[in-house]
């Protein structure tokens, strides 16, 4: 608008002034209502989404439901328990967290310390990285089953077991569910700590490497440090991510049932989502089933929901410990 | 396997033998000369940023760079601890002799390098930890385990670059908390804590107020005993106040060098002339 005015020196000021006034008002009111109304919409959906699990899943949830094994009978309003599920999906979230943080940290620290950041090779790295964040999961799951069960599940298999015998690596296992996860989460990670890098200023660097410290010191004692709660930033969006996914884990390791909890990193597990899927599509009798339904689908979200807590605190205390200093 | 820089006993190389290039004249002085730049040019790619500079300074005294922005003058100030090395694309010719040593010489180790030659940026830098930390960083990264011995060194330095009075209270609070003076005279302490033989100081009073400008110049002066300074300055004044030589460099070129004094008051070029009496730059 000071183009505007600036453009009409001839225009009396009062009635330039008044015109603009009402216009600007106009179109204010009219970006507030678009942009409002927008928000709303989406808050509104949330609502009714949540809403709907809430007042579904409640009456069928129980402490006994919580804590009680998976009986035999799945589909039974009142024999049914999700703590398998519970610790099938926490385990391959932990596992997946404890692969994807080095390998993706590592990562970000040779493209933003280490690589020349115009060479061909680096943009290469960086192209790949964020064409694997738009890869839909279910072609993890097949990767997953091909490279990792198939192939190195197999290797494993000829090199350290007897010829004939039953496959201890080459069949789905929380393992490979989890390093599937955490394949799928990487990019997640490697762009939120490259991100939280390139904020630390050139001047602590040059700072550390000016006293005579290595560049390997200086990403250690000075750089990592203050990236650490943007990693965390990274691993909790990598367990939103992976928290509720199914298709990775189908071919990779999640079971229908099992009578047992997972004892080994080549057992498969029961998971919430997975688990979902069952009930929701293999229940002889749905409207039966359906309360179980909605009180796993709760206890799918209350779990997500409480590991990104877990996770978010544990970044605020590290965040606060890092300001007031040691 | 690094040679020590600083060996008493020179290797006698070619280049140490020849007497020093024509350049500008320099100033005389009995001192002992402790850097010696030989036909220095730097390039960053195509563009050549120092050209063919010649130049010596000497112990324990205060050489100031002075020149326009962008004259190559910090460039150049870099190129004493190597901190060049760290950007792409640049490529030096001629040599930087360091106590009659070359310092890009295969043998020589950057790390003992920059243990000797120091440095205070523009901006202060102190790390994000506390005061304490912050001097006990390079001490630790050269090998210093005993905790009191550490105390010592730490108390030392900052009683060095008069901070100590200061700060004696809050060793353990974040140095983030400093004044924007305190924390430059924090970084200037964790330079002399391990011990530098060259200070060298990027602008290290452009961001600070008047009355903390006049601290660290003090402590400039005081230093000076102990160190060989090099500072790169665009405050003519503090140039005139502080140093005892002072080059003057334009375009890459270095075009004059000599006793401050001479700079300011009869200097032999009229380049040198026209911008310490403010005329360009």
């Amino acid at each position: 608008m000071s183009s505007a005015a600036a453009s009409t020196p001839s225009e009396t000021l009062p009635a330039s002034a008044g015109f603009e006034t009402r216009r600007r008002d106009r179109a204010s009111m009219v970006g507030t209502a678009i942009t409002g109304g927008a928000t709303l919409l989406l808050l509104l959906l949330l609502g009714v989404i949540l809403g709907n699990i809430l007042v579904s899943g409640l009456p069928g949830l129980s402490i006994r439901f919580i804590i009680s094994g998976a009986d035999k009978d799945m589909f039974d309003v009142n024999k049914a328990g999700v703590l398998p599920m519970i610790v099938g999906t926490s385990l391959r979230v932990i596992l997946m967290t404890l692969f994807v943080i080095p390998v993706g940290v590592i990562t970000a620290i040779y493209l933003t310390e280490y690589a020349n950041p115009v060479s061909l090779t680096t943009r290469i790295i960086r192209t790949a990285v964020n064409n694997l964040a738009g890869v839909p999961s279910i072609v993890f799951g097949l990767f997953g089953l091909g490279f990792f069960i198939n192939f190195a599940g197999g290797t494993l298999d000829d090199l350290f077991r007897p010829r004939g015998a039953e496959p201890l690596w080459a069949k789905p296992g929380i393992l490979w569910a989890s390093l599937t996860l955490a394949v799928m989460t990487l990019p997640l990670v490697i762009v939120a700590t490259e991100e939280s890098l390139k904020a630390i200023p050139v001047g602590l660097r040059e700072a550390s490497l000016a006293l005579g410290a290595t560049k390997l010191e200086t990403v250690r004692k000075i750089v990592l440090p203050q990236a650490l709660p943007g990693i965390l930033t990274g691993g909790i969006l990598a367990v939103g991510r992976a928290g509720g996914e199914v298709a990775p884990i189908l071919f990779t390791g999640a079971a229908y049932y099992m009578a047992q909890y997972p004892r080994a990193l080549t057992d498969q597990f029961m998971d919430l989502g997975y688990h979902t899927f069952i009930l929701s599509t293999q229940s002889p009798n749905i409207d039966q089933t359906r309360p179980i339904l909605y009180a796993t689908v709760l206890v799918l979200l209350l779990l997500t929901f409480t590991l990104n807590v877990v996770a978010i605190l544990l970044r605020a205390r590290i965040r606060r410990r890092a300001r007031a200093s040691h | 396997m690094s040679a020590t820089l600083m060996d008493p006993t020179p290797v006698k190389s070619p280049a140490v033998m020849t007497p020093p290039p024509a350049g500008p004249t320099e100033p005389a002085t009995a001192a002992r000369e402790l850097i010696r730049a030989r036909d220095l040019s730097l390039y960053y790619g195509p563009s050549r940023a120092l050209k063919s500079i010649n130049l010596g300074i000497q112990e324990r005294l205060v050489t100031a760079f002075i020149g326009p922005s962008g004259c190559g003058k910090s460039t150049f100030l870099r190129c004493f601890n190597r901190m060049n090395d760290l950007i792409d694309h640049v490529r030096i010719e001629g040599r930087i002799e360091i106590g009659g040593h070359d310092i890009h010489a295969k043998n020589v180790d950057v790390i003992e390098l920059r243990k000797r030659v120091g440095m205070v940026f523009q901006k202060s830098n102190p790390f994000p930890k506390s005061i304490y930390e912050n001097i006990a960083y390079g001490l630790r990264l050269h090998g210093m385990r005993e905790r009191s011995r550490i105390d010592e060194v730490v108390e030392q330095s900052l009683r060095g670059a008069a901070l100590w009075d200061e700060v004696k209270d809050r060793l353990h609070g974040s140095a983030l908390g400093l004044s924007g003076g305190q924390q430059q005279r924090l970084c200037i302490a964790r330079a002399i804590a391990i011990r530098p033989q060259i200070l060298l100081m990027d602008e290290p009073a452009s961001a600070l107020d008047p009355i903390a400008t006049a601290r660290v110049e003090e402590l400039i002066l005081e230093l000076k005993k102990d160190y060989t300074i090099v500072i790169v300055t665009h405050n003519m004044q503090q140039a005139a106040r502080i140093s005892d030589h002072t080059a003057f460099f334009y375009l890459g070129e270095l075009i004059e060098y000599d006793a401050t004094v001479k700079i300011f008051t009869n200097p032999s070029r009229k380049q040198t002339e026209d911008y310490v009496t403010g005329r360009f730059g």
